[in-house]
């Protein structure tokens, strides 16, 4: 997922500027693709979040912090949901179906418009700087634990450590 | 004598709604008139249309084969859907339009296949290149205008239109379908 993610938002970056050409086009398709697969998975994700309830933050963190790492945890999820869809949207804007892998064709929630087209453009460049920098502060704040608080927090986000839960 | 008069005055009143039926709808309203068209890119439609184009017309439904059109394209009028694929198709791979910059169609022949459908044969020049295309168009009368209702498909290949890293047809289609709406009043 978090690949999958990092892959979406470096090709983003690089294929905006792009001049036009048939691989960008073929980037652009692929990133759709992509887009929509990562929008169904993010609410598998977001499935398994509710039903399995991750264990507690360690006592030993401040109240104000452990407030603002729930705070960052909501908005990576908010943004996983907000940011494809936002891409949808642009898509079906500027008159450009998304047809996933090329063979399901995925409904056009809005009217063509380029004034709104373009707008939405400039939502979804800014949700994804957004993004970044909530994953920059998710990273850096998994370091913290892990090298300056070591605690647990990071060791315990892989799969091999649920075993004693 | 008299009698002759009135049976002529009764025979011409009778035959002018007649006369009043063999309009000839001949002045294009390009405002009410518009050209179209639907590309594939990667397998997806994406519609376009162009701006700006002139027509001449001469159309009686009662003499349908002997209607003309002619219609001329600004090229640089085209609108793809993004105004990044508006620049690149003015370029020199694509319509280069510097050099090219209308497109042409002339009909040569047309055929009444039934109804209000009709069969024009004609020529269309795009980029030095011209190429005998059959068009079929329907046709209404709305009030004092007639509307003019057709689409055909041409290959972009035939006139070289996308050339270089654009020949190949995986990322944009070959097809592309062209639709029109002519209004044209009667005089």
């Amino acid at each position: 997922m978090a690949v999958l993610f990092f892959g979406l938002l470096a090709l983003g970056f690089y294929m905006h500027d792009l001049p036009l050409s048939p691989e960008k086009l073929q980037l652009y398709s692929w990133h759709k693709w992509a887009g929509v697969s990562a929008f169904l998975l993010v609410w598998l994700r977001l499935f398994w979040r509710v039903t399995h309830r991750p264990p507690a933050l360690p006592t030993s963190m401040p109240k104000l912090l452990q407030l603002a790492a729930h705070a960052g945890h909501l908005m990576l999820y908010g943004l996983m949901i907000v940011i494809p869809l936002s891409g949808w949207l642009m898509s079906s804007a500027k008159g450009f179906q998304t047809v996933w892998f090329g063979v399901l064709p995925i409904p056009d929630l809005l009217e063509k418009n380029k004034e709104v087209g373009n707008l939405l453009q400039t939502v979804h460049m800014d949700l994804n700087l957004l993004f970044v920098a909530v994953i920059a502060g998710h990273i850096g704040a998994a370091l913290k634990h892990h090298f300056i608080d070591q605690d647990d927090i990071l060791k315990r986000m892989l799969p091999a450590h649920n075993t004693e839960k | 004598m008299k009698r002759l008069a009135i049976a002529l005055a009764i025979s011409s009143s009778l035959a002018l709604p007649f006369a009043a039926h063999a309009v000839e709808y001949n002045q294009v309203q390009t405002d009410k008139s518009a050209i179209n068209f639907t590309y594939k890119q990667m397998g997806v439609a994406v519609d376009g249309k162009f701006s700006r184009f002139s027509s001449q017309l001469n159309f009686d439904p009662a003499k349908p084969t002997a209607a003309k059109a002619s219609f001329d394209v600004e090229l640089a009028s085209v609108d793809t859907g993004a105004s990044e694929g508006d620049e690149e198709v003015a370029g020199k791979p694509w319509f280069n339009t510097k050099v090219f910059p209308t497109a042409r169609f002339v009909s040569g022949s047309v055929k009444a296949l039934g109804g209000n459908r009709y069969e024009v044969a004609g020529q269309l020049s795009i980029k030095g290149k011209t190429q005998d295309v059959v068009v079929p168009a329907t046709f209404t009368a709305q009030g004092k205008s007639g509307v003019f209702d057709g689409s055909f498909t041409i290959r972009r290949a035939d006139f070289s239109i996308g050339e270089g890293s654009w020949a190949k047809f995986d990322i944009v289609a070959n097809d592309v379908l062209i639709k029109f709406r002519i209004t044209a009043a009667s005089k």
